[in-house]
């Protein structure tokens, strides 16, 4: 039975998962605040480990249509529009106006082209709404700023539903914006729940220390899509296995790069030593925070956290829940010990009652 | 495989006598993990070559294997680009062997709704005798002064900046041999 | 640049790491504006405006580098006393001729030289895209020219400059292209800050940036702020053109482009260049200073590699087998040949212009008109099945069992299947090894353009006719190799390199080019490619093996140099201006000019050296004249010639704007191209009336995921993915406007098409207040087309033609049009859509807007003249 530290809590996993000649265990720094979000890390993985399709699928979520770490995508940038401030940069919208344009009719009066010529300038056919909005009278708004034309040169035809994030209109001008990329990808937790739960042992811990389901093994019986706290490992539909990223385990193997880290065109995925990328995060941490970049924060480098460190860890610019990201990950087999020892308390007393019965039965 | 061999390689076996009690590391790992292998390292050949899309110029290695590609990244030696590559050239691989493709010819008749076949050599010869045709009609040899003109404005040409410079000098040379002088590329647009 | 060059951007991101600061100008917030440290959003069209006020922030302040200014610019150079300033004119410059609708450039000549240089008339240039051509020739001027090295001579060119940019205060850059002016200053302070002595700056573009009517003028304002700077020549320094295509550098090298030959040598034009001398002569112009001096030498070798033994001294190297240009042969000239039926055949080689041109049905319809048609592309894209699936296919425009355009398919090579060189963007030639053999009947252009060339010379042989002795005398014997006898790439870049006639013994570089016909050349500035026979394309020497310059990583030209005009680097003396940006300097005790780049200078020629009197050539070049391809030797800050709408940059309106120009009467380009012809159009801008019938400003780009017109990208799955639809970007405050929602329909209506496209509502669009008016702005990517993994409407439909009058480039970057929600009209009557925004906007098919909208015209040289009326409405 498994001990306790080796389901929680700080340790080096692959000699504790008994690996004897187990060279420094290997993982990602994602530095957000470098990406650029170009995705070439999802194509990247996808080209060199024949990950299939997953669809066409304009989601609406700034440029993410990816959606979500899955089956079929084992990077995935996600994008978070903001209209907070960025940071130590000037705010890029500041003295922009949010109001409504000064309309149609207003802007030709501004323009000096309002003349009589016979055609109804603007006035689309068959269509009451745009007619209205183009064809509002000016009331004299030559010159009209935002306030003042918002109530006359426009018919508000008003946004049903669907508002994406950070709308604020109606302030006299904009302030602040920013936009945040992260390239997100399985964590290679210390303390795997999904290596834990794996009956087939399709799911192993490498001599890198990274966790790998193992394709020629895996039955698809999905125990660790619901143990995995990030929500990474995903079950393909019509395959049934599981997949995820296996920090590309043969190009590792060949002392090469994975190929996210090796694509990245702005060193944003930084593949290395685990101790080593967690001495350069603190640095760059430092030096953000030198900048006037207060908000730079690491996620899941911290050995002694709800999963015992992560193997892939991140420098983000704002809370994790903004990135999708869980706040506080638990390993889920957490309680393991404790409950198998509950469980085998009352497996003893049961045998003990058991051959109670029998003995007194027979007595 | 001897039955000593076969029972050393069951992962229960490995599992108990090794250092993986709990079968989650080499225990468990299989034979095909442990025979992976970077198809970069066992490639046939590679290229050095440099990418398609734009131009700035990136530096790619193409690794074939079977006179396919099979796999194309970032040339580390570069001084352009470092080894890194944008999602496009990430996906050079996918590019070059795309299964929407073309790789035969395609002919569509004057006034016909469909495609049809047509073979290389005969749509060579085709295309050869519509351009002498097309100077035959539209040669221009003087303008109205006497003053040469060698020329035909009955053929038009767009595209370039996607190939290779011997390919434009030789399309260059060509059509201005054959009076051709309406040459256009993106450069333009 | 992180969008669409984001491997490029990893050395901004260095430059960031080690502090340099970012600004970003963009009417969109981009994945760039992202990691920028300023962004600065701006009214598409409106960038003269912002760097006028730039050039202007500097002058005030006396910013400019000036030891730098005072040597190595014409700064101090005294202007003919006949030229009058868009100040004087209300947008319009002396010698403006409305009959052609463009300058006379006589009164824009340096003091004295009114009558010995320039291009007199321009209206011929523009029809030749002579712009392009003087990209590197440097225009005709004297060059010895007055100058007043104190800079107080009101008409020296400092003083020009300083009175025509007098107006672009922060306040007019605030209301002309919506930039608040603190953030303005931000921009410039930190620009001049970070330049000088110790430190250069960079100005970065990506070529959208020169499709406006005024895109030339866009970066001669640019190149005003790097000389004034003293940024160019020197490390950090330069403007740097991202370009967007493989070798998109290497196809105007060696163009694919009517109005050029290789080496940038113009194609012949039937009026001026009747004989072989007249030609020559208006290339090098005879007694000028600079290297074009050896014109002669690149022409006569260029003939000499395309006619072989043919060509020889007494029949002027077959001058006569090259075709004459009459006027305007340019890409959309073409077009609306086509319509008109007068092309017969038309080849498409990797371009895809039913997608990536400006106005895509004019495309499809002139595709449709033809007799043949032959595609050579990887995949089936639009402009090969416009006649099946095209937009009139549906609209009833095009009928397939009525369109007669025969069309050839032909598979093209991918880069992997052939080899050949590349030239990219910082004219770095790069030599590509063949992996794999093409797939069926898949070929490289090489190979069909070989094989076609000896079919046509079969099928010629013995012909008794004057028009076939071109292609009969036409040096045409490479060797070819394998299965299906591919020709000899290398054997091609050998004969670019150029080679010594009688021993075949490549040339080291172009200096050795001879006139006699001794040498042959198929392109002059890339000779030293092939240098002692070693394909010098091809090197690969890694990074980590050499210096930061890296120069034995493929081969720059011209000579293998990095940095152009790098003798800028050095002071007048030739000592590195500082320390810190040491790059190319003299070397006194060797006698020579040394350094970390190949020097883009005579070797031997010591900072001391003044050319003799009468002296022309490059030995007419003084020794601290670092320019050495201007006929001054300078940079021009102010250009008496070589553009053709005007000696400095003005800000005109878009050719489509909301906006009446706040700085002139002048509303646009006077000078562009415009074509009357019906089934162009361009939407009405103030002055005329009905602007309003198109009132947002929309602009198109690209995404990081896809490429161009897309048959790269949405042919390939883990591309198409990403970006798997059509859509169209507005700000909260335009969809709460026109009623648009989040992932649903809108359409776009512009006097030429109405597309569908889905909506992104964000906040990376804002609205902008401009001249006290609000203007909203929509952007759209340019990829999509109806062929492809995925699809959708194609957003440069929405364009028409207008071009630059320099280099003929469209304006495909702003316009205007209408936004409704809902999808688009099928069938029919979505012409009708468009024909009644056309009627309501007051459209007339064929008719041209009025060009001139000042009542103030001043004829060339006579400033005594009142103001004359012309015929054009006046707000």
């Amino acid at each position: 039975m498994p001990d306790g530290s080796s389901l929680y809590g700080p340790l080096d996993p692959a000699p504790d998962a008994g690996w004897t000649a187990a060279g420094p265990r290997m993982g990602f720094f994602t530095d957000t605040s470098v990406c650029i979000g170009c995705k070439a890390c999802e194509v990247a993985c996808k080209e060199w480990n024949a990950v299939p399709e997953s669809g066409f699928d304009l989601l609406g979520m700034s440029y993410d249509n990816t959606g979500a770490l899955t089956a079929n995508s084992w990077r995935h940038v996600a994008f978070v529009e903001q209209p907070v401030p960025a940071g130590h940069r000037t705010a890029p919208f500041a003295g922009n106006p949010t109001g409504a344009s000064a309309g149609a009719t207003s802007a030709a009066v501004a323009a000096g082209t309002t003349g009589t010529s016979g055609t109804e300038p603007g006035v689309p056919p068959g269509d009451a709404d745009a007619a209205a909005r183009m064809a509002t009278a000016p009331g004299g708004t030559v010159g009209a700023s935002a306030g003042d034309a918002a109530g006359t040169g426009t018919r508000f035809l008003g946004m049903p539903g669907a508002a994406p994030p950070g709308r604020h209109t109606g302030v006299e001008t904009r302030t602040d914006f920013r936009w945040l990329m992260m390239s997100d990808v399985c964590k290679h937790c210390t303390h795997a729940a999904c290596l834990d739960v794996c009956p087939t042992g399709s799911l192993f811990r490498t001599e890198f220390g990274t966790v790998v389901v193992q394709e020629d093994i895996c039955n698809g019986c999905g125990y660790c899509i619901s143990a995995c706290p990030y929500g990474v490992i995903d079950q393909r539909r019509g395959d049934g296995r599981a997949w995820k990223c296996t920090l590309c385990y043969d190009r590792l193997g060949a002392g090469m790069t994975p190929a996210c880290a090796q694509a990245c065109p702005t060193e944003s995925i930084q593949y290395g030593p685990l101790d080593e990328l967690r001495e350069r995060a603190a640095q760059r941490v430092a030096t953000l925070h030198d900048r006037g970049v207060p908000e730079a924060r690491l996620y899941g480098h911290d050995p002694t956290d709800g999963v015992g460190g992560d193997g892939a860890f991140f420098l983000l610019l704002d809370e994790p829940e903004v990135y999708g990201l869980p706040p506080d990950p638990v390993v889920t087999t957490r309680d393991l010990p404790r409950m198998w020892r509950r469980a085998g308390l009352a497996a003893l007393a049961m045998t003990a009652a058991a051959v109670a019965a029998f003995v007194g039965g027979s007595s | 495989m001897g039955l000593r061999t076969f029972v050393a390689g069951w992962p229960v076996y490995r599992q108990l006598t090794g250092t993986d009690p709990f079968g989650r590391g080499p225990a468990a790992q299989s034979d095909r993990s442990a025979g992976l292998t970077a198809r970069t390292e066992t490639a046939d050949r590679v290229a050095r070559s440099v990418c398609p899309y734009c131009a700035v110029g990136c530096g790619q290695r193409v690794y074939v294997t079977d006179g396919q590609v099979t796999q194309i990244e970032g040339d580390p030696g570069s001084p352009i680009s470092r080894g890194r590559l944008c999602p496009k050239g990430s996906a050079s691989r996918s590019l070059v062997t795309s299964p929407l493709r073309q790789t035969t010819v395609r002919y569509r008749r004057p006034y016909s709704t469909e495609w049809e076949d047509l073979d290389l050599d005969t749509a060579l010869d085709m295309i050869t005798d519509r351009i002498l045709a097309a100077r035959e009609q539209t040669w221009e040899d003087v303008d109205s002064d006497g003053r040469p003109l060698h020329r035909t404005l009955g053929i038009s040409s767009l595209g370039g900046a996607t190939l290779d410079n011997e390919e434009n000098y030789l399309i260059k040379k060509l059509f201005t041999a054959m009076g051709a002088l309406q040459i256009e590329n993106q450069a333009r647009i | 640049m992180a969008e669409a060059h984001p491997v490029g951007f990893q050395w901004v991101m260095e430059a960031k790491r080690r502090g340099a600061k970012v600004f970003h100008v963009d009417p969109r917030f981009t994945r760039t504006s992202a990691v920028a440290d300023t962004y600065l959003p701006i009214r598409a069209g409106t960038d003269i405006a912002l760097l006028g006020g730039v050039v202007r922030y500097i002058l005030d302040n006396e910013l400019d580098f000036r030891e730098y200014v005072l040597a190595y610019t014409n700064a101090a150079t005294i202007v003919s006393e006949q030229f009058a300033d868009t100040e004087d004119g209300d947008g319009l410059f002396s010698g403006y001729d409305p009959n052609t609708d463009s300058y006379v450039q006589t009164s824009w000549q340096y003091a004295g030289h009114e009558q010995d240089s320039g291009s007199g008339h321009t209206a011929k240039e523009r029809d030749g895209a002579a712009g392009l051509i003087h990209e590197s020739h440097g225009a005709q001027v004297h060059g010895q020219a007055e100058r007043d090295e104190t800079l107080q001579h009101p008409r020296c060119v400092y003083q020009i400059l300083r009175r025509h940019f007098a107006r672009y205060t922060p306040e007019m850059v605030e209301r002309v292209c919506g930039i608040p002016r603190e953030k303005f200053l931000e921009l410039a302070r930190a620009w001049a800050e970070n330049s000088g002595r110790d430190r250069t700056g960079a100005l970065v573009y990506s070529v959208g940036w020169t499709q406006h009517s005024v895109g030339v003028q866009y970066i001669r304002t640019g190149a005003i702020i790097q000389l004034l700077l003293g940024n160019m020549g020197r490390p950090g320094g330069g403007i740097l053109a991202l370009r967007g295509h493989a070798s998109i550098q290497g196809s105007t090298d060696i163009p694919t482009l009517f109005n050029l030959l290789p080496g940038y040598l113009p194609m012949p034009h039937h009026a001026d260049h009747p004989t072989f001398d007249d030609w020559v002569d208006s290339i090098r112009h005879p007694g000028q200073k600079g290297f074009w001096g050896d014109a002669r030498a690149y022409a006569a070798s260029l003939l000499k590699a395309y006619w072989g033994d043919a060509a020889t001294p007494e029949n002027d190297f077959c001058y006569d087998h090259l075709p004459r240009m009459t006027g305007d042969h340019g890409t959309y000239q073409q077009v609306l040949n086509m319509i008109d039926g007068k092309i017969k055949g038309y080849f498409l080689l990797g371009q895809n212009p039913a997608v990536g041109s400006a106005h895509g049905r004019a495309q499809r319809l002139g595709m449709a008109n033809l007799d043949w048609l032959v595609v050579r592309d990887l995949f089936m894209i639009e402009s090969a099945t416009f006649w099946k699936n095209g937009p009139e296919v549906a609209t009833g425009e095009i009928v397939p069992t009525e369109c007669r355009t025969e069309v050839f398919f032909l598979p093209a090579a991918s880069h992997v299947e052939k080899e050949g060189t590349f030239t990219q963007t910082q004219r770095l030639l790069q030599w590509r090894e063949k992996a794999v053999e093409p797939p069926g009947d898949a070929r490289s252009e090489l190979w069909f353009f070989y094989h076609l060339g000896r079919r046509l010379r079969e099928r010629l042989a013995g012909s008794p006719h004057r028009r076939d002795r071109a292609l009969l005398d036409l040096a045409w014997d490479y060797p070819t190799h394998g299965p299906h006898d591919e020709p000899s790439a290398e054997a091609v870049l050998r004969e670019i390199n150029g080679y010594d006639v009688s021993t075949g013994r490549p040339l080291s570089s172009f200096t050795e080019a001879k006139d006699d016909g001794s040498t042959a050349v198929g392109c002059w500035i890339y000779s030293g490619v092939y240098a002692d026979g070693v394909n010098q394309a091809a090197r690969r020497r890694s990074r980590h093996e050499q210096d930061w310059v890296a120069a034995e990583w493929g081969w720059a030209w011209p000579a293998n140099r990095r940095i152009l005009y790098n003798r800028a680097s050095a002071d007048p003396q030739g000592r590195p201006w500082s320390e810190r940006k040491k790059y190319v300097w003299w070397d006194p005790q060797a006698g020579e000019w040394t350094g970390h780049d190949v020097p883009d200078f005579e070797r031997t020629k010591p900072p001391t050296y003044r050319p003799p009197q009468g002296a022309s050539g490059p030995a007419a070049l003084a020794g601290d004249d670092p320019f050495i391809m201007q006929a001054d030797g300078k940079g021009w800050l102010y250009a008496p010639s070589g553009v053709l709408d005007g000696p400095l940059p003005t800000h005109y309106e878009p050719a489509e704007s909301p906006m009446r120009n706040p700085l002139y009467g002048q509303q646009a380009n006077p000078t562009r191209k415009v074509y009357a012809h019906p089934v162009n159009s361009v939407n009405p801008s103030p002055p005329q009336e009905h602007s309003q019938v198109f009132p947002y400003v929309f602009t198109v780009s690209r995404l990081t995921e896809h490429h161009t017109a897309g048959a790269m990208s949405r042919t390939v799955r883990p591309l198409a993915e990403l970006q798997p639809e059509m859509f169209v970007e507005v700000s909260p405050e335009l969809a709460a406007e026109t009623g648009l929602t989040h992932l649903g329909w809108a359409h776009l209506i512009s006097g030429r098409a109405v597309i569908e496209a889905k909506v992104l509502v964000t906040d990376r669009l804002t609205p902008l207040r401009v001249d006290g008016r609000i203007i909203h702005q929509l952007w759209l990517p340019y990829h999509f087309g109806y062929e492809g993994l995925v699809t959708g409407d194609s957003a440069n439909d929405l364009f028409g033609i207008t071009l630059d009058p320099n280099v003929l480039i469209q304006e495909s970057k702003v316009g205007t049009c209408d936004v409704r929600p809902g999808r688009r009209p099928t069938g029919p009557v979505l012409r009708d859509l468009v024909e009644d925004y056309r009627r309501r906007a007051g459209i007339v098919p064929g008719e041209r807007p009025p060009t001139v909208t000042t009542p103030v015209l001043r004829p060339a040289g006579r400033s005594d003249d009142g103001p004359r009326e012309k015929g054009a409405d006046h707000a």
